[in-house]
């Protein structure tokens, strides 16, 4: 029963072909099983999960229930969790109990969701790897020496192995996108602005996105219509209350215009993507869909911008791990720098220290207008370019990495070359637009994903779209030998 | 040499806000260390700031008073640094686009003369917490209850000239932020504080003098001392042909001087950007227009109604409007009694005079408006002369008996009795013959003298008027 889709299994509770309390026992023994190879899981909060598992069969048995009740999840251990030890996959925040729920977990457990535990991620959500989480690396289900992606990699490989029925992901350059597709799963980033924020520990504010990681399209919408809208406790998500995504997932795609960005088919994208992307704009058409070519022609800054804006928020963001009030601590400090220094020195790994300097050098007097205003400006631009090419297309497709997941170590020792893996999913974020990385191929038995990107707050039309690939394609439904 | 002094002064009003800043928790003063500190004042991970509109409200109330350019679009900013009372190792701030832009203010000054103080602009922003040194055996204590609490930085044009000018520019914007309501500007408990920037330059000279800024001063007092403490300081250094270092000094009043603080500050970095989490704040002409609708009259327009409407002198009407507590004060002595000469006379005089001896602020009078302006009526209509009066105010101080009973009860009435007076004025006439011959002979001075005997008979009751007529009639004979 594992294997199901969200939609699959709440159609079983309904019937009552199993408990919840069943299903949430499948699901610990699987993680019991597996969770030693893949690591996807931080913390397994299995009484907890027991205790709502019973709680949601009660609500069943009441006819209480809604689409997700008893439904097991796992979320990214980046969302704090009131009573669980919340850790972003850092040292610094390794004996961390947050003391309240993110709105995004709060919604879930209103909806009746049954935490299955805290998902492995990058440190603090910088890096598209998952290798530098203070827990270890994730393995990808299907190849465990290869890297599932990140920062959200234990939510994809616990997916993507049913270790869970769905998970929670955040997204700030592409950290829901791309580990869904180098897992073979549907990763969903919505418009900035859509879903609280409160809750969700910041890595940078005005990129950040809180999604869901799912095993298709339906159950994202499924997941989106509990935790998407207006929070009075985040003035940055919007004040307009979300439409209900599942009743436009069935809209025909007849006429559907479909962009393909020229500057994302040109040299650095693998042949075996650019196939798999050319077959599943093929699909599309045979549904009704008309292609063309759009331009992006600030596209190839996005990496860069993006390298600036990011670190510089999150220099500022992070500056709340001292040591002071909770979190690590260094031994014996002599004095209030050296408790400050030690402490951060020893409670940060090294992509989260190489940041914090990026950030701190960009903001910086003198540097400022040159590195951080000049991001800003090709902020603006890339948001024109969206806006333009949506003048004539309702959607944007292209691949969602240039190539298949590649092995633990092997892009390790140049950031560089790390950063590029983000390099068609940043743009997205730096425009605020709602994004989306569905399979579509496979190369030598490793999955391949295509990201759809959607017009501002537009997530009702790319959860459609999507879903109509996924009901005349099979590739969603594929799962790895684990 | 001839030296001028260049101040300018940074003052935080602490708004009178139920909650923070950014967060719901309370403001109240002098809680359990750390008891009003919530999740976002402790700087929880993944908590966000909602910025509270009545904040907003206040410091537009306070751009509008002194006549400012109020942005239409403030933006926050993160001033980062360090310090284990700022949580978030960021405060929340306005740099480029702050709530209040360019304004002014006049001051009085002694001469009498008026003065206008440039203000640069008054930005939103948030209080740290406190570090305790005491009580803690060489470790620090934080207490976090004032982190977050909402602050109006208010930036003066380098444009005071002395320390009685700095003194006068921030009593002036005491009084206006009294008047608003905006703050209680307690400086003893720091909901008012004020740095100053000095600097001293040759008379005549276009350029500024390197500066220092003294913080941590925390009364009008001590603003003076401390500024001419510091103009002092640094007219001896560059006389004995040293310079001033830019630097942050401390004032210390127990021992009436500054000392070097933290020099290192000079090459601080804020990295100042744009704060992420919250969104610019945008107002509209209406937004404005019923902030305005509810702004208080303001000290100058009331000290020009003061001169108008009860024939006051400016000076008086000054005195009286200076504070809102002082002119509301004011105003309910003359409805009770009707007189509003003899009212500010009592106010600013006598009153004042009471006050300032036991250091007292008119809100704590201890005789209410209602018992002067009683005291006053029974001038007025002639129950009791000015003389007595005094004696019947002085009575007031040490009991709450109304100050009819007063009069009443220590026999202070004043006699109006005409045959009464003629009795008297007889009596003194008969007494002292020697007198009587010296006014007769034509030495009309000697008039004073049977006044005075007759009020020292009469214990000062004889009522004046009645006693000048009868005794001139009765002495001409």
């Amino acid at each position: 029963m594992s294997r199901r889709t969200v939609a699959e299994l709440s159609r079983s509770l309904a019937r009552g072909e199993f408990s919840s309390t069943e299903l949430t026992r499948d699901y610990l023994s699987r993680i019991k099983q597996f969770n030693g190879v893949y690591n996807a899981y931080i913390t397994v909060t299995e009484e907890l999960a027991l205790a709502q598992a019973t709680a949601a069969d009660q609500r069943r048995a009441r006819g209480e229930h809604g689409p997700l009740t008893g439904i097991p999840i796992a979320h990214k251990d980046i969302f704090c969790m009131q009573d669980v030890r919340t850790t972003c996959a850092s040292k610094m925040l390794s004996n961390f109990i947050s003391p309240y729920n993110a709105t995004v977990v709060e919604r879930l457990n209103a909806a009746g969701t049954v935490t299955l535990g805290k998902t492995n991620m990058d440190e603090f959500a910088m890096g598209s790897s998952n290798e530098t989480s203070f827990f270890g690396a994730v393995r990808n289900p299907w190849d465990p020496e290869r890297v599932p992606g990140g920062s959200s990699g234990g939510s994809a490989a616990a997916v993507a192995a049913d270790l869970c029925a769905i998970a929670t992901g955040t997204d700030t350059g592409g950290s829901i996108r791309q580990p869904a597709a180098f897992c073979g799963i549907t990763g969903f980033k919505p418009s900035y602005g859509r879903i609280s924020r409160w809750g969700m520990i910041a890595f940078a504010s005005s990129l950040d996105q809180a999604g869901p990681i799912s095993k298709s399209a339906e159950d994202a919408a499924l997941m989106m219509n509990a935790i998407a809208g207006p929070d009075s406790k985040d003035s940055t998500c919007v004040d307009v209350a979300a439409p209900d995504y599942m009743a436009t997932l069935n809209d025909s795609l007849q006429g559907l215009r479909i962009g393909v960005p020229r500057q994302h088919l040109a040299e650095g994208l693998g042949a075996e993507v650019e196939s798999a992307l050319q077959a599943a704009l093929k699909v599309f058409e045979s549904l009704g869909a008309t292609i063309k070519e759009v331009d992006l022609p600030n596209s190839h800054l996005s990496v860069s911008a993006y390298y600036v804006i990011a670190p510089a928020e999150a220099s500022a963001n992070l500056s709340r791990f001292d040591g002071v009030r909770y979190g690590y601590r260094c031994a014996d400090p002599v004095n209030l720098e050296d408790m400050y220094k030690r402490s951060r020195s020893e409670g940060f790994g090294s992509e989260v220290k190489r940041r914090i300097m990026i950030g701190t050098y960009a903001l910086s007097a003198g540097f400022y207008d040159a590195y951080y205003i000049k991001a800003q400006q090709i902020r603006r631009l890339i948001k024109q370019d969206f806006d333009n090419a949506f003048k004539d297309v309702d959607v944007i497709i292209g691949p969602t990495t240039p190539h298949t997941a590649f092995k633990l170590g092997e892009k390790n020792s140049d950031p560089v070359t790390m950063y590029l893996e983000d390099i068609y999913t940043i743009a997205v974020n730096l425009a605020g637009l709602p994004g989306m990385s569905i399979p579509a191929g496979s190369h030598k038995g490793l999955p391949i994903g295509i990201q759809l990107v959607g017009k501002d707050f537009d997530e009702a039309r790319l959860l459609n779209v999507a879903h109509q690939y996924q009901q005349n394609t099979d590739w969603h439904l594929q799962r790895p030998e684990v | 040499m001839v030296w001028e002094t260049v101040i300018g002064l940074e003052v935080h009003v602490q708004l009178d806000t139920k909650s923070k800043l950014f967060s719901g928790s309370s403001t109240t003063f002098g809680a359990e260390p750390n008891t009003q500190a919530g999740i976002y004042d402790l700087a929880m991970p993944g908590t966000l700031p909602v910025f509270n509109e009545a904040v907003l409200r206040m410091a537009v109330k306070f751009g509008l008073a002194i006549d400012a350019e109020i942005g239409r679009r403030s933006v926050f900013d993160r001033k980062n640094y360090f310090y284990p009372d700022l949580p978030k190792g960021y405060q929340v701030t306005q740099l480029a686009f702050p709530t209040v832009g360019k304004g002014s203010l006049q001051i009085t000054l002694e001469d009498g003369s008026e003065k206008v103080i440039g203000i640069t602009r008054a930005h939103i922003e948030e209080d740290a917490g406190k570090s305790l040194h005491e009580d803690f055996q060489g470790l620090t204590g934080i207490d976090l209850n004032r982190a977050g609490t909402a602050l109006l930085e208010i930036v003066s044009e380098p444009e005071l000239r002395n320390a009685k000018e700095a003194v006068a520019y921030l009593k002036k914007l005491h009084a206006i932020i009294l008047y608003l309501g905006i703050s209680d500007g307690n400086m003893a408990q720091g909901s008012m504080r004020c740095d100053a920037n000095v600097s001293v330059r040759q008379l005549g000279a276009k350029e500024f003098g390197t500066r220092t800024e003294i913080k941590n001063i925390n009364s009008f007092r001590f603003v003076e001392r401390a500024i001419n403490h510091e103009v002092q300081r640094q007219i001896e250094i560059i006389e004995d042909g040293g310079r001033i270092i830019q630097e942050t000094r401390l004032y210390d009043a127990d021992k009436d001087e500054t000392r070097s603080m933290r020099s290192k500050e000079v090459a601080n970095d804020y990295r100042y950007f744009p704060e992420p989490d919250l969104l610019p704040v945008v107002i509209d002409e209406a937004y404005i227009e019923a902030v305005r609708a509810e702004l208080p009259e303001l000290p100058n327009a009331k000290r020009a109604r003061f001169v108008n409407q009860y024939g006051l002198s400016e000076y008086d009407a000054g005195v009286l409007a200076s504070s809102r507590v002082m002119g509301n004060f004011y105003e309910e002595v003359v409805k009770i009694c009707g007189d509003a000469k003899l009212s500010a006379n009592w106010v600013t005089v006598d009153l004042q005079g009471l006050l300032n001896k036991s250091d007292l602020d008119i809100s704590q009078s201890p005789v209410s408006a209602a018992r002067l302006g009683a005291l006053i009526g029974r001038i007025k209509d002639q129950t009791i002369s000015s003389k007595i009066a005094k004696t019947v105010f002085e009575a007031m101080l040490g009991n709450e008996q109304s100050v009819d009973e007063i009069i009443e009860s220590q026999g202070l009435k004043q006699v109006t009795d005409s045959g009464a007076i003629e009795k008297l004025v007889d009596e003194v006439i008969a007494a002292n013959p020697e007198q009587v011959a010296q006014y007769r002979a034509g030495k009309e001075k000697v008039f004073a003298f049977f006044i005075g005997q007759a009020m020292k008979v009469s214990k000062g009751k004889a009522n004046p008027d009645q006693l000048n007529a009868l005794l001139l009639q009765k002495l001409k004979g």
